[in-house]
């Protein structure tokens, strides 16, 4: 150890061949080179392990790590040999700066200002029309490059597809009656034949909750929008759009899984706790001569989560 | 007349003192000039201390990346089609899921090794964003990235925040149930942008959410057009370092006029290839013993449906964190909406955080007036007021990051959600600003003693003949013979020299206690 206090940076190119500096740092270099040619057959038969492995389709963990087991070995042989097994310096680079002299400076500028700037302000019409054209080409090419991707939001965030009188159906399709649910059951519905499309699924997707038998209102002017305790409220979450997919029954909880916002089922779904602004959309329910819930109109607001146009 | 060269001797004779490969090189060199290029290549000096190896685990991981994600874009069907699932898989045979989650459910299971490629996919996405912040990290605290090397500060900094986009784009493209929904919240993420928001949310999607473009838009983001950009910015990375050269820490023999370490060839080639090799072995051994993101536990992505427990990758943590304890201010007024609850924490903060991290170096050449050529680093303690900036930048994020598992935290240690949520409220807060004081403080301390961060040397006990133990002090570890931390080698900053009582000060602004 104490031999490397007298380590001294030396160049590189004026070490002569026999200079202590080339040598290996190992103090018995042929005991490390055993142990590096063991490390290399070990890795050697390892990597020939992951053929076979390969070759019978053996388990993929057998894979993994006759692979990396053998990679790891190869490389931490390799390791060794280059630190102890090649001259060890250290070795000393000189730091030239990286500027240049003073007249390059110069010369360098002159010819982007002088002759540049001569040509341009000489032409600054020319120059003008140019700018004029690029900019121009510029905007004009954002055209289909940005506005194909995708057509214009329009209205689309404010409206589902629930209208007056749309039949609610389960994941099935099947329509839901006014007897399906006990008090207390919680049920995902989607308006009548939409429930495996794209935008049935994530927009118009709403949780059906029955409360009690009797009509239950939320608040004020929501009197006929729980009829026999069924309440129907939009299951998008108003903070960030993940589904409100968690009842918790006994404090009539609807919680996000995502970021824990918590809504109260018996008022109107405004939030209790965590970071979700507005109360979930409720959607008036109505009941048919049969028995069968339908909504009706759409939801109050648009759905789920804030955005610019929404007022 | 050109001689006839007809015996092996004379045409080894012929071929110089290097034999076949000098002449090789020299053909090589008649046409394009190698020759001095080349050797001051092979003569290039890399430092040997162990902080300059982190940058090398992000270049290699990114190589694993490659190589794998090669691998999985052979199998991968970047298509929201639907789809019968037929596969081995038998919970979800018979389901209607996507082309793009059957194929890699498929590639997982009925191609021989495609799920231990999948998975180091995966780890070495992990490993490659952690070893960016690690080696940004060592960057930032021994000052490495002062002038010359603010522009590769940048770039760098530009790679950490392309890792980290696409490494979410990638973890999405599966179109499981966890996946899914973090892309509902990137869609409602970019609706909360004021004024453009809804317009780029449906030109990104191709429509409302989820409409059939997102897989293949992502796919070919993910595979194309970012590893493009990361691959040219890793380029000029390098090549600005090649060309400004490494920096190092002060010691015997350096200065800022050299650069003293191992050649580029053999050893450092040697060291790095196998390290090449061990960074590749470990993303094995991680692929074959730890699984990730076993997509066919989730089940395919239905908008209607949740998992509990959902946390992203772990560099998109601190966002995650950000939006659960961010309160729920929305700003409502004259007929427009900012949903500040998602703007603030999502979009604001992150957009201060990469550009206050880019601007760094200016802000901090503001407060020193310093605009010399720094080739030697500072060690952490020496510069207080920027370590202590940095650690509470990482408690924040750190603290941000714990944030994002509340839920997990309630139930594991059965306390109320909403406790944890106020703690992590309150700590996200007071813990940052408490980081700043007492690094400050620490980074003073240890100033002033000669011997801190230096290990303690053991004593070598000894019998002699007659019998007689002796204890005598081991030397010093090689690395503690490298007075790093002397102040001498070091320029002294200027902000330190005011705010240290004359008493104690030395001229060069530095205390040292007695000892």
């Amino acid at each position: 150890m104490s031999e490397h206090e007298q380590r001294t940076p030396v160049q590189l190119n004026t070490v002569s061949a026999d200079d202590p500096r080339l040598q290996p740092a190992a103090r018995r270099p042929e005991l490390v080179e055993k142990v590096i040619a063991v490390t290399f057959l070990a890795g050697i038969a390892l990597i020939c392990g992951f053929g076979a492995c390969y070759w019978v389709n053996a388990a993929p963990w057998t894979l993994g790590a006759t692979f990396g087991g053998g990679l790891t070995l190869m490389g931490v042989g390799l390791i060794a040999w280059g630190k102890y097994l090649m001259p060890r310096g250290p070795f000393v680079e000189e730091r030239h700066t990286l500027a240049n002299s003073e007249d390059d400076r110069n010369a360098f500028a002159a010819a982007i200002v002088e002759r540049g700037g001569g040509v341009i302000k000489r032409r600054k019409f020319l120059g003008g029309l140019l700018g004029a054209g690029m900019g121009i080409f510029g905007v004009v090419a954002a055209f289909p490059l940005i506005r194909s991707l995708g057509p214009l939001p329009k209205g689309t965030l404010f409206h589902t597809d629930w209208v007056k009188g749309t039949y609610l159906v389960d994941i099935t399709g099947r329509r839901v009656h006014s007897d399906d649910l006990a008090i207390g059951s919680i049920v995902t519905v989607y308006p009548e034949g939409l429930e495996n499309t794209d935008n049935g699924q994530a927009v118009d997707q709403t949780v059906l909750i029955r409360l009690s038998n009797e009509d239950f209102v939320t608040q004020k002017g929501r009197e006929t929008w729980g009829p026999q305790g069924y309440l129907a409220y939009s299951k998008l979450c108003t903070h960030l759009g993940c589904p409100v997919g968690l009842y918790e029954q006994e404090l009539q909880l609807l919680v996000c899984p995502c970021h824990q916002s918590m809504f109260n089922v018996t008022n109107g779904c405004i939030p209790q706790f965590g970071p979700a602004p507005r109360p979930l959309p409720q959607l008036p329910l109505q009941i048919d001569a049969a028995g069968y819930l339908q909504s009706q109109a759409d939801f109050n607001q648009p759905v789920g989560p804030g955005f610019w146009e929404r007022s | 007349m050109s001689q006839i060269v007809n015996t092996k001797r004379a045409q080894r004779e012929q071929s110089g003192p290097y034999g076949k490969i000098g002449q090789a090189l020299n053909e090589l060199d008649d046409r394009m000039g190698v020759a001095k290029g080349g050797r001051t290549f092979l003569d290039k000096i890399f430092p040997d201390h162990w902080s300059f190896m982190l940058g090398e685990i992000a270049l290699y991981s990114f190589v694993v990346l490659l190589a794998t994600g090669i691998f999985l874009t052979l199998y991968y069907v970047p298509s929201q089609d639907l789809t019968t699932y037929t596969g081995s898989y038998l919970p979800l045979y018979g389901q209607k899921v996507t082309e793009a989650f059957a194929s890699t459910v498929n590639l997982s299971f009925a191609v021989r090794a495609g799920l231990l490629m999948r998975q180091m996919h995966h780890w070495a996405c992990d490993i490659f964003v952690g070893a960016i912040v690690v080696h940004m990290g060592r960057v930032f605290f021994t000052g490495a990235f002062r002038k010359p090397r603010e522009t590769n500060w940048v770039i760098g900094t530009t790679l950490l925040i392309l890792a980290i986009v696409n490494g979410f784009l990638g973890y999405s493209l599966p179109d499981d149930l966890v996946s899914g929904t973090g892309i509902r919240i990137a869609y409602s993420i970019i609706l909360s942008i004021p004024l453009v928001g809804s317009y780029v949310a449906f030109f990104l999607f191709g429509g409302n959410f989820p409409g059939t473009s997102i897989i293949p838009r992502f796919y070919i983001l993910h595979v194309l057009i970012i590893p493009l950009i990361i691959l040219g910015l890793v380029g000029a990375h390098m090549g600005l370092l090649v060309r400004q050269k490494h920096t190092q820490f002060p010691g015997k023999g350096k200065t800022e006029n050299n650069v003293v370490g191992s050649p580029m060839f053999p050893v450092f080639m040697a060291k790095t290839t196998g390290f090449m090799f061990v960074v590749a072995g470990a993303t094995a051994l991680l692929g074959a013993f730890a699984q990730i993101n076993p997509i066919w536990q989730f089940g395919p992505y239905t908008a209607s449906r949740i998992s509990y427990a959902v946390q992203p990758d772990w560099y998109m943590g601190f966002l995650d964190g950000a939006l659960r304890i961010f309160p729920s201010w929305s700003f409502h007024s004259f007929g427009y909406t900012i949903p500040l609850e998602v703007t603030i924490p999502a979009v604001i903060f992150p957009g201060i955080l990469f550009n206050l991290v880019m601007a760094w170096p200016t802000i901090e050449r503001k407060f020193t007036k310093d605009n010399e050529m720094h080739n030697l680093l500072d060690r952490p303690s020496n510069r207080p007021k920027r370590t202590s900036a940095g650690v509470a930048v990482a408690v924040l994020c750190a603290m941000l990051f714990i944030a994002s598992s509340t839920d997990v935290i309630a139930n594991f240690f059965h306390i109320s959600l909403n406790s944890v949520l106020w703690a992590m409220r309150v700590l996200c807060i007071l813990l940052p600003i408490l980081a700043y004081p007492v690094t400050y403080k620490i980074c003073r301390e240890m100033q002033g003693f000669a011997g801190a961060g230096k290990r303690k040397t053991t004593n070598v006990v000894t019998r002699t003949t007659e019998g007689e133990y002796l204890a005598t002090p081991a030397p010093a570890y090689v690395d503690d013979m490298v007075h790093e931390h002397e102040h001498e080698a070091v320029p002294v900053p200027r902000y330190v020299v005011e705010d240290v009582d004359d008493d104690v000060a030395t001229e060069g602004g530095v205390r040292r206690a007695p000892r």
